[in-house]
């Protein structure tokens, strides 16, 4: 009982956490691409323009909220749902501290890695339920997207599996704490396992330069087409709380998680380590948005097939000899 | 048949693998990051202007809304000559010349504007009546737009505002003398006794 409660707790800290910091996110994005674009951005709502976020939340949810006549009012209803139950439902296994995970799964990177894939089938169903042609052609393009950047993903998240030796993501980073992060030891397959599961994951979660299934220029908005009000913005809020997640995960596998120094003897440490590498890759990720295009959707195939995967089932492959060869690992 | 051999340029390997080109992206925005955040003050770019709190300093010669510069007496330096009503080429200036009363100094000299309108909906601000008054009594020196307003009746300004407009130095005046008949220097030459 006491670990149900716990889980609740934990878990209910966990998606506030995350939808806070989603917002604050969509502040810190929105004025550091202004600065890189010799902008100011938003600067009237709140000090420094900090309460944007929630001004548009608040415009948003006056809006009206429409559903196609001829659409699947079912589907496009539960579409934006669960495209952001399934980013929070992620951040469940996230070990915060060494003390501080919602729900420690055994095999969290499997959770992680079957949860956010979901998303997918969320975005397929808002442009199926939307009955019109540029959603249904951004939930096709973002299929072929998914199905294709899964794989460099789950096979670069298998580099920590097969290093630490347990898929459990608070496992992983205390196997960091007592080795190296794994972005840095054992330096071959670590550093490019990270780079790819970075970019796979930046597809995953749809951001530019892999926003195919919403590419304004040629899909309207894409999947999110017939959407307005609350239900578009959950879109959104989705999708930053994939990227968030996302960065969490990428910091737990490549970068050490809570461990750095001192981090054992005082936990709150770990907490700060933690938000400090899952921020520095949010920023990573807004540097990436606005310095970079959109793929066009064969590049983004070819990236992924000719260049990702190959590398990928390389990177495995020499984490397991790593582990068979190299005295000390397990 | 002549062949033309079009020569395509070559895609090398660094080419085809994005890398140094986004490598080069990311430098250039995050020097521009860095450059208007953190950079010293006067190196950085930031273009915005946050309008209602500050406002772009216009040009110097920009033609803004008109004003009727005054004579010593406050009245309006305008002889009713008609010049810029003939030379707008929107049509949109109004005068009502006048002759003084017998008793003023003025009178055998010059007339005086009874009516003086100008519709700032007709105007096209392309600043002939500047160009075309003989005594600088109309400018467009002011530097501020014509002000919004809901009604249309609001922008036929008459001769009292377009005397309350000041100009950007916030003076009613010009910089050029005004001499009035009987004062040292004045010609006198009335309509009479011509040249």
């Amino acid at each position: 009982m006491s670990a149900l409660l716990r889980g609740f707790v934990y878990g209910l800290l966990v998606v506030n956490a995350v939808l806070l910091t989603s917002a604050v996110n969509i502040w810190f994005e929105r004025k550091f691409s202004a600065r890189m674009q010799s902008r100011v951005g938003p600067t009237r709502v709140g000090p420094l323009g900090l309460l944007q976020p929630f001004a548009d939340v608040a415009k948003l949810m006056s809006k009206e909220d429409t559903v196609p006549a001829s659409g699947n009012r079912v589907l496009f209803t539960a579409a934006p749902l669960l495209a952001t139950v399934c980013a929070l439902a992620a951040a469940a296994v996230v070990p915060f501290t060494p003390d501080v995970v919602a729900a420690d799964l055994d095999v969290g990177v499997l959770w992680v890695l079957a949860v956010g894939s979901i998303t997918t089938i969320a975005i397929f169903m808002a442009g199926w339920a939307s009955n019109n042609k540029f959603a249904l052609l951004g939930g096709m393009r973002s299929i072929a997207q998914a199905v294709s950047y899964e794989v460099p993903l789950v096979l670069s998240a298998m580099v920590p599996v097969v290093l630490s030796g347990t898929m459990s993501l608070s496992g992983i980073v205390t196997w960091q704490s007592e080795h190296l992060w794994i972005a840095a030891w054992p330096l071959i397959p670590g550093l490019p396992a990270f780079v790819i599961f970075f970019l796979a994951m930046t597809a995953e979660a749809n951001r530019i330069p892999f926003d195919i299934p919403e590419a304004e220029s040629e899909l309207v908005a894409g999947v999110t087409t017939e959407y307005s009000g609350m239900k578009f913005a959950l879109f959104y809020v989705g999708e930053y709380a994939h990227t968030l997640v996302g960065s969490a995960i990428a910091s737990a596998l490549f970068l050490g998680g809570w461990s750095g120094p001192m981090a054992a003897t005082m936990p709150w440490l770990g907490l700060v380590y933690m938000v400090v590498k899952t921020l520095f890759l949010f920023f990573m990720i807004t540097w990436v948005r606005w310095s970079l295009v959109r793929f066009r959707s064969d590049q983004l195939l070819a990236i992924c097939w000719k260049w990702l995967v190959p590398i990928s089932v390389g990177l495995v492959l020499v984490a397991a000899l790593w582990v068979e060869l190299v005295p000390g690992v397990h | 048949m002549a062949t033309y051999k079009i020569h395509k340029p070559a895609r090398t390997f660094g080419d085809q693998a994005y890398l140094p080109a986004i490598a080069k992206g990311l430098v250039q925005t995050f020097g521009r990051l860095y450059q208007n955040l953190l950079g010293p003050e006067d190196q950085r770019k930031t273009a915005t202007v946050c309008y209602p709190d500050e406002v772009r300093e216009y040009p110097e010669r920009f033609r803004g809304v008109h004003r009727l510069t005054h004579r010593a007496d406050g009245s309006p330096r305008c002889v009713a000559c008609l010049c810029c009503s003939t030379a707008c080429p929107a049509q949109c200036i109004y005068i009502e010349p006048a002759e003084y009363e017998a008793d003023e100094r003025q009178h055998g000299y010059e007339r005086y504007p009874k009516v003086f309108v100008i519709d700032e909906l007709r105007c096209i601000f392309c600043g002939f009546c500047v160009e075309a008054c003989p005594c600088d009594a109309i400018r467009m020196d002011t530097g501020v737009h014509v002000p919004a307003s809901y009604s249309r009746e609001h922008f036929l300004f008459d001769k009292e505002t377009l005397l309350s407009i000041p100009g950007r130095d916030g003076s009613y005046v010009t910089a050029n003398v005004r001499l009035e008949p009987g004062d040292p220097g004045h010609p006198g030459i009335d309509r009479e006794h011509g040249h």
